[in-house]
């Protein structure tokens, strides 16, 4: 009877769900990698929050237009006045990592976001229901699957009108199909388990059915994608800002910094690596968010991968 | 005479083969067969047969969770109302048989929708083979029960605690055990709250899909006692599905036996042991092993293999694997027919044999 009495105890001081919740934490930092991948994204999210204590705008009302000093079209190296140097035409390298990280947070999390509430719709829909429902869907995400994904977006951003606010709307409208087909996938195993049936047959709505049983089996692998793509959706739309699609000059953007120095990756005869700092900034800030959320998402599978769990 | 709880007429479930790039249908999976049955009020009746043989899709289209081809299932109705609506359905005056088509579409569970269907799946439950297949991993025990109770609008809120500690001690389960996750259970407690969660609405009527051959030997026991007393404690109605023949021996009142599809052999449980009337049953039977050494004993080998349901042989099923056969087994298939009191044998030549 006593030890009856600890262990009720032991389950109400400890709620089962929170225990769970425990151990997922406990798994997730033992790896030495995802410390350095939260580490990463910590500072990142840290530099993005604080960005108008780090680096006072001149213009509170448009914070992303970097300011600068001057029109010599040569950028200048770090100096006391500009700590990172400075791109062409003057604008300050510093400020504009500081606030793009802003945007970088706001195109990832934006597109990815999107991207998953679609797929999981989409996803769950032609899992779950199968037949032509599930043929229509899985055949529109093939035709988005042939088309050469920087291509179409190149085209499409055309389309609407370059700037950043078009790549995130075309990358949102490209993204979607990976999470679907994941997603479908994964119910396809989940749905000829016997506690599907078991709730069919306590008269369990397919509504239900999909919030309570399907997703709960299935959402894990479309949120390791999602966090890995955050850092690869990022990448796209600096690629794209890149080819010259992306923000007008001056626009804090990692991409858009990227692209205003194509002319300075090799810097003149006598000097080819004059102009490191150009490239190498921006290009190293962009690569480390990748990476850091490249580490998140070992993690994330590590963590909810049910083959890697205990069960 | 007991009334019927469950009278199954004619039923058959085909899977449609489709094939070719247009996904022409080509062919069925003929799984069920055209089935009558009858399962009285109290009764466990156990089906048994090989794998393959039909049993359990049987079983899950009485719970609608596959949908029959054609056919009618009746439920708890009064065995005038189904003789009505049978002998209209089978009639040749074109009228008739629209008018029990319109009786039909209100008693018959295979024509029943929406809320007739939801108010019926109160009435009967399942309990599978595997519960680690059957209850959700990422559920708390207490929400696997609950989820029948919740959906169903059976009991408030602020009962459904009380209702759930209930169900478990029904099963031999403590209240702490509520508020853990399935896979912390041996796979009889798994099982235990499988039955746990087909008793929370109260049902008349279980389907049992082999619920101990997932089990220990040892814990097998422990289970079946525990659902011969709830069958006791709740007045339940059980089908129980098996290929094990000493588990329905144990457990059941009446035994039928399937064969591709079809039953060929329905009768008390007794009677079936003693005196096995179809070549298939008695094969069954000789191949339940005795735990002597010493007792020899002849054995039936079947040759060949189960038929392909997509393309069941003409005449009796089992004509090509039955030693006794004849000319007609080839042509004729055999109906069920009365042998002996309630012992009922489809086979041309069960006189002789």
């Amino acid at each position: 009877m006593v030890s009856n009495k600890t262990t009720d105890k032991k389950a109400t001081a400890q709620h089962p769900r929170l225990k769970e919740f425990l151990f997922s934490t406990r798994r997730f930092l033992k790896n030495p990698l995802t410390i350095i991948g939260l580490v990463i994204i910590l500072g990142f999210t840290v530099i993005a929050i604080f960005a108008p204590l780090l680096a006072p705008p001149e213009n509170p009302d448009n914070p992303y237009k970097i300011p600068h000093t001057g029109w010599k079209t040569e950028p200048s190296p770090p100096s006391k006045e500009h700590p990172l140097g400075t791109l062409p035409q003057q604008y300050d390298i510093l400020y504009g990592i500081i606030w793009g990280t802003r945007s970088a947070f706001r195109i990832g999390f934006l597109v990815v976001l999107a991207n998953m509430l679609i797929g999981i719709f989409l996803g769950s829909i032609a899992g779950y229901f199968g037949g032509w429902v599930d043929e229509v869907i899985m055949r529109i995400t093939d035709i988005f699957y042939s088309i050469p994904y920087l291509v179409m977006a190149m085209a499409l951003v055309i389309a609407i009108g370059r700037g950043l606010k078009s790549i995130i709307i075309v990358l949102i409208i490209l993204g979607w199909p990976t999470y679907t087909r994941i997603l479908r996938s994964e119910i396809l195993v989940v749905r000829e388990k016997d506690f599907m049936q078991a709730a069919r047959a306590s008269g369990a709505s397919h509504l239900r059915i999909i919030l309570k049983h399907v997703l709960p089996n299935t959402i894990y692998s479309v949120l390791i994608v999602a966090s890995m793509n955050i850092g690869i959706t990022v990448l796209y739309a600096a690629a794209l800002s890149f080819l010259g699609l992306g923000a007008d000059t001056g626009y804090a953007d990692w991409g858009q910094m990227v692209s205003k120095c194509r002319n300075y990756i090799v810097g003149p005869a006598d000097n080819r690596l004059g102009f490191w700092y150009v490239v190498f900034t921006p290009g190293f800030v962009l690569a480390l968010f990748v990476l850091g959320w490249n580490l998140l998402g070992d993690a994330a599978r590590d963590v909810f991968d049910p083959k890697m769990r205990r069960r | 005479m007991t009334e019927n709880l469950i009278d199954i007429r004619a039923l058959k479930k085909y899977y449609p083969v489709k094939g070719g790039v247009f996904k022409r249908h080509v062919a069925d999976v003929k799984a069920v067969d055209g089935v009558n049955l009858e399962i009285k009020k109290g009764e466990c009746l156990g089906l048994v047969g090989e794998s393959g043989c039909g049993k359990t899709t049987l079983g899950k289209t009485i719970l609608r969770l596959h949908d029959a081809t054609s056919g009618r299932i009746y439920y708890d109705r009064s065995r005038s109302v189904v003789e009505e609506a049978e002998d209209g359905f089978n009639s040749d005056n074109p009228s008739e048989v629209r008018r029990s088509i319109e009786l039909l579409k209100k008693i018959d569970m295979t024509r029943l929708k929406g809320k007739g269907l939801a108010a019926m799946r109160k009435k009967i439950q399942i309990v599978f083979q595997d519960p680690s297949n059957s209850l959700n991993p990422r559920m708390l025990v207490k929400s696997i029960i609950s989820e029948p109770i919740v959906t169903q609008h059976l009991v408030k809120a602020r009962e459904l605690e009380g209702r759930v500690v209930e169900l478990l001690s029904t099963v031999g389960m403590a209240n702490e055990h509520m508020m853990r996750y399935p896979h912390e259970f041996s796979g009889g407690q798994r099982q235990r709250i499988a039955i746990a969660r087909a008793l929370a609405t109260n049902p008349e009527f279980v389907m049992m899909d082999e619920p101990t051959s997932a089990l220990d030997v040892s814990v097998q026991a422990q289970i079946l006692n525990l659902l011969m007393n709830l069958q006791e404690n709740f007045k339940l109605t059980y089908l129980f599905v098996t290929h094990h023949l000493l588990v329905v021996k144990y457990i059941s009142n009446r035994i039928a036996v399937m064969y591709l599809g079809r039953i060929v052999e329905l009768s008390a449980t007794k009677e079936l042991f003693e005196k096995p009337f179809h070549p298939y049953t008695k094969a069954l039977l000789s191949a339940i092993p005795i735990p002597d050494p010493e007792t020899g004993r002849e054995k039936i080998i079947l040759s060949g293999d189960v038929p392909n349901p997509i393309d069941p042989p003409p005449g009796c099923r089992f004509h090509p694997r039955c030693k006794y056969i004849k000319d007609m087994c080839r042509e004729i298939e055999p109906e069920l027919e009365n042998a002996d009191s309630d012992h009922l044998v489809a086979c041309h030549r069960w006189k002789e044999i």
